[in-house]
């Protein structure tokens, strides 16, 4: 048997609602044969990894915590993912997001405003899109690959964090321990309803990232060449787009994302820098990103799913001593059919059978 | 056995497994086709080698299920890039977080059980000799397959009529379809060539390296042989440069600080990316050069028109 | 069709939903860890303590745990997850967990909580922690009385104070039997990396070490160790099995005892909140392995240490020692105290590194 895509005239609209549907209902098949080859009873399990976690005020609230980083690196990455520029470095971005922003309580204990937070913020966004910036300049300089000079960084962030809380930052009462200071009160990113969880402002920030990029994809010039430039950079060329002037436009602002997902994290969530701030956020991002088909609202959902599976994967552990390795294999499934089915919105596949039947046509 | 005979094939242990992944994936470049997802297909040959080796009782068995995973890894991958075209970054992406959580699962009943080494060569007088005696006459079998398969693809790339075609597909598929050749026919090849290096790779690791399992053995080391695929602008020579230059910044970082020379260790791990960095913009900066060896469709989904 | 796979799956839901619901008569005990549980270190060693509690207390107690847990806010959700599905005590079990269980504590006043490794407690917080740094004295000694090179190589992880103590009590070791040993130090800057483990030791190796010990996760150096024909001293396990003729000994992590002897506290009742417990060689959170590969007065000499340990008669860190830049921490007789050791971050005399700073 062969398969062969054939070209759609337009994209299917049918196939563009549906595919989400169809990849989800086929990772939840894959996942109960898993889940039966592992000995589990797979509505049980199913039922730990996307019910269970939805059931509690505060588990929500976790939920938010934890997707407010993958939200808000995604939306910034379909920008540049759109327009062709593969920045896989979003993991250093955040880390030097978070490291410049931290400076002010860190290194000015006794520097206390009301200013010190939104100060703090923008001195991250600063940072992740300074940091965003080297590959940028090197992919327009000398037209560096910008893929392997960005996740080269990622390296060289993580461990000039890890020398700054372990040498010069380490806090002087903290028993030698590798961490900071903790931020004072104003430094510190304020819960959204601290009566019934923890999720702080980050979440907030992530969704209206999400609404400002979807805005200016779907309705600005600017996002008009941000498609055409990733589409066909020859007919962006012929219409006057600038090159060097989209591929900063795009590590900037994903850096800056980044940068802001860094400092809010560190700000909100943990109130100090450790020498692991990530537990990889700027690489599942990537995955998000394309689980959202890179589309800015796409993208809030997706964040949510997979947020949903990191909960869902401790509870099935508890309760069902499943492995995490099992949430793992989940989230690639998971994507691998999202990818899949994205195929059928911009093609017909046909299953070409053997010799003597005649060609069926399926979709 | 002298200081610098020790030290030189210490470097050649540790350059072993980034040549043989960064090879496969040269070929997979080569022919227009960028699967970052080495590290997960790599991961997959350490465990898969490990446990092959652990049940039946021989290494040679395990070089066997090391390739045979990386294999049936880069088939996923090619299935859903080439046969229904989808967006080969995120596709590898995917396919290095499926790898690292698979291998762990497969891998979590073989933690702590004994390795099994593959024998080194030891030949009477030759692998005595001093200095090249045994960094020529006194490895391990992995290591005379990367030379050779070093040697193979160069000759294969630049001297054969297929290595022509290959090339051709990735500098333009849709001429070389024009022309009749079967471009996904030759992707799928150079994907599953690819694979079996990376598992190759993988099983030196749990063979070799370290003779055990442990979760995420490969440590980044994937991303590393893509690195230089890039750093050797395409180029396999290079790439055996790259591999063993790689090698001797991580050896004589551990050797500077076992000298006591006091520069932070930070610093030093640092090293080997940032000189990745300067090598990617020295080669970059050279537009010529770069066109040159650059696969032109480097990363763009095909599909054949009717 | 599709309706009634749906109804199907409704029902079977519905079903196992109220399924596990778990006896009551059991209290739960839950574990935080940092890798997986299989890690072939740290994180084993202490699964290997709850498996010990299963065995123990396995009609009255119900373990659970999490592995792979990053520290952070990802490490306070599932230490709450615990608090709120009735679990009696928690053990967090990485010392990056330590402000989280703080928090989650003080909303969950009713449960009890245990953090290994850390310094900081409250009223239903207690700190554990070993002092591992007992067990590197006696290879110290061991090693200063095995080399013939008069030089030992230590691959270290990270310069947290625990890694210090373990170099230091490793020199003052070696030193009380042979005063100008010298050691070497390779930071890798991980706790498990296997390829970069064996490079740190093959680099040692060559450069004239002749004994090898390490205070990362795996057996790779015992490994080389081995292989190169030299001796080395295994590392949270017995490692035996990796090195037959290299092991002389391990400094093995024994979490067990302690886990049963909390959760038995929980049981009766007496369990008390705010304590800082720092064992050793004597209460058994640590044991040495089987002294092997040596000769036998070596082997005397290496119990007789741990048993002076053990009594109390010998302390590590007992003056007069002098710090690595020559000025004196401890004159004749002093011991160090407690605080002092936790926050440890200088070398004695005779290391030959610099401490990363």
């Amino acid at each position: 048997m062969r398969i062969e895509l054939v070209k759609r005239q337009q994209r299917s609209a049918l196939f563009s609602a549906l595919s989400p549907f169809i990849a989800l209902a086929l990772t939840i098949l894959a996942g109960a044969i898993l889940f039966a080859f592992l000995g589990k009873n797979p509505a049980t399990a199913l039922y730990y990894y996307f019910v269970d976690p939805l059931l509690e005020t505060w588990s929500l609230h976790e939920l938010a915590i934890k997707s407010a980083p993958l939200i808000l690196i995604a939306v910034g990455l379909s920008i540049c993912f759109l327009s062709n520029n593969w920045n896989i470095g979003a993991e250093g971005q955040f880390i030097m997001g978070a490291v410049v922003g931290s400076m002010l309580p860190v290194m000015f204990p006794e520097f206390q405003y009301w200013f010190v937070l939104p100060l703090m913020l923008v001195m991250g966004i600063a940072g992740g899109a300074a940091y965003a910036a080297i590959p940028a300049f090197l992919k327009v300089r000398f037209n560096t690959n910008e893929i392997l000079t960005s996740l080269m960084l990622v390296y060289v962030a993580q461990l000039f964090l890890d020398w700054l809380v372990r040498g010069p930052w380490r806090n002087p009462a903290g028993f030698n321990f590798p961490e900071t200071v903790r931020f004072h009160a104003h430094a510190i990113l304020p819960e959204i309803l601290p009566a019934s969880g923890r999720a702080h402002w980050g979440f907030v920030f992530a969704l209206i990232a999400a609404v400002a990029l979807w805005f200016i994809l779907s309705r600005t010039l600017t996002g008009f060449e941000v498609k055409v430039m990733g589409q066909s950079p020859r007919a962006g060329r012929f219409a006057g787009f600038s090159r060097p002037k989209l591929i900063f436009f795009a590590f900037l602002l994903s850096g800056g994302l980044a940068g802001l997902a860094g400092i809010s994290e560190v700000s909100g969530a943990m109130g100090q820098l450790r020498p692991v701030i990530s537990p990889g956020y700027g690489f599942t991002a990537i995955i998000v990103a394309f689980l959202g088909r890179l589309n800015p609202l796409g993208i809030v959902a997706a964040g949510l799913v997979l947020g949903l599976t990191y909960l869902g994967g401790e509870a099935a552990q508890i309760s069902l001593g499943v492995s995490d390795k099992v949430a793992r294999v989940f989230q690639g499934m998971l994507l691998f059919f999202v990818l899949g089915c994205d195929t059928l919105i911009h093609y017909r596949v046909r299953f070409i059978g053997s010799p003597a039947q005649k060609p069926v046509e399926e979709a | 056995m002298g200081i610098a005979e020790s030290i030189l094939l210490t470097i050649a242990t540790a350059a072993t497994p980034l040549l043989i992944a960064a090879m496969g994936e040269l070929v997979v470049e080569r022919s227009g086709v960028l699967n970052l997802g080495v590290e997960g297909m790599m991961v997959m040959g350490a465990v898969c080698g490990f446990a092959a080796a652990a049940l039946t009782g021989s290494p040679w068995m395990g070089v066997f299920g090391g390739i045979l995973a990386g294999v049936v890894m880069s088939l996923l991958f090619a299935f859903l890039t080439l046969s229904i075209a989808t967006n080969q970054v995120a596709t590898g992406l995917s396919l290095t977080l499926l790898g690292l959580g698979l291998s762990g699962m497969i891998g979590e009943s073989f933690v702590g059980s004994a390795g099994r080494k593959l024998p080194v060569l030891d030949l009477p007088v030759l692998s005595d000799l001093p200095l090249v005696g045994r960094l020529v006459f006194g490895q391990d079998p992995i290591f005379y397959m990367s030379i050779a398969l070093t040697l193979g693809v160069s000759w294969f790339l630049f001297r054969t009529r297929a290595g022509l075609t290959l090339r051709s597909i990735g500098d333009s598929h849709s001429s070389a379809h024009a022309l009749g050749i079967s471009v996904i026919g030759y992707r799928y090849l150079a994907v599953m060539f690819g694979g079996a290096c990376a598992g190759l790779a993988g099983a030196h690791l749990s063979l070799v390296y370290t003779p055990q399992w442990v979760e995420n053995m490969t440590a980044g080391r994937g991303w590393i042989a893509l690195a230089l695929v890039v750093f050797a602008s395409w180029r396999p020579l290079r790439v055996l440069a790259g591999a063993y230059l790689f090698g001797a910044v991580t050896i004589g970082q551990l050797h500077a600080q076992a000298l006591g020379f006091g520069i932070p260790s930070q610093l030093l791990s640092s090293l080997p990316y940032l000189a990745t960095i300067v090598v990617l913009v020295l080669i970059s900066r050279n537009r010529r050069l770069t066109l040159m060896n650059t696969p032109a469709s480097l990363g763009q989904p095909f599909v054949p028109e009717r | 069709m599709r309706k009634t796979l749906l109804g199907l799956a409704a029902a079977a839901l519905a079903l196992s939903v109220s399924a596990p619901a778990i006896a009551q008569d059991k209290i739960k005990a839950c574990f935080v860890y940092i890798g997986p549980k299989t890690d072939g270190g740290w994180t084993q060693a202490h699964d290997i303590g709850r498996q010990l509690v299963d065995k123990e207390l396995g009609d009255k107690v119900e373990t659970q745990y999490v592995e792979s847990v990053p520290e952070g806010p990802d490490a306070e959700r599932v230490i709450e997850r615990f608090a709120r599905s009735g679990c009696a005590i928690v053990f967090t079990t990485s010392f990056g967990y330590m402000d989280q269980t703080i928090a989650v504590a003080s909303k969950f006043p009713d449960v009890k909580f245990e953090h290994a490794t850390g310094y900081k407690t409250a009223e239903n917080v207690t700190s554990y922690n070993s002092r591992f740094y007992e067990g590197r004295y006696i290879i110290g000694q061991i090693a200063a009385k095995m080399s013939k090179t008069g030089v030992a190589g230590y691959i270290a992880s990270f310069p947290v104070p625990e890694v210090v103590q373990g170099i230091n009590a490793f020199t003052l070791g070696a030193q009380s039997v042979n005063p100008d040993f010298k050691l070497k130090v390779i930071w890798v800057n991980t706790w498990h990396d296997a390829g970069k483990e064996a490079d740190a030791a093959k680099a040692l190796i060559d450069q004239g070490v002749d004994i090898l010990t390490q205070h990362t996760d795996s057996a790779a150096p015992m490994q080389i160790a081995e292989e190169r024909g030299i001796k080395a001293f295994g590392q949270a396990f017995d490692q035996i099995q990796a090195g037959p003729n290299a092991q002389l000994t391990a400094i093995v992590d024994t979490w067990g005892p302690y886990y049963v002897k909390r959760i038995q506290a929980v049981l009766d009742g007496t369990w008390k909140g705010g304590e800082a417990t720092w064992d050793g060689l004597a209460e058994g959170i640590l044991e040495m392995a089987p002294y092997t590969n040596m000769p036998d007065d070596m082997k005397a000499a290496a119990e007789e240490t741990e048993a002076k340990i053990k009594s109390g008669e010998l302390k590590p860190f007992t003056g007069p020692i002098t710090k690595q830049d020559g000025t004196e921490w401890l004159k004749e007789g002093e011991s160090a105290d407690d605080p002092t050791l936790l926050g440890l971050n200088f070398y004695v005399k005779g290391v030959d590194d610099k401490l990363p700073n």
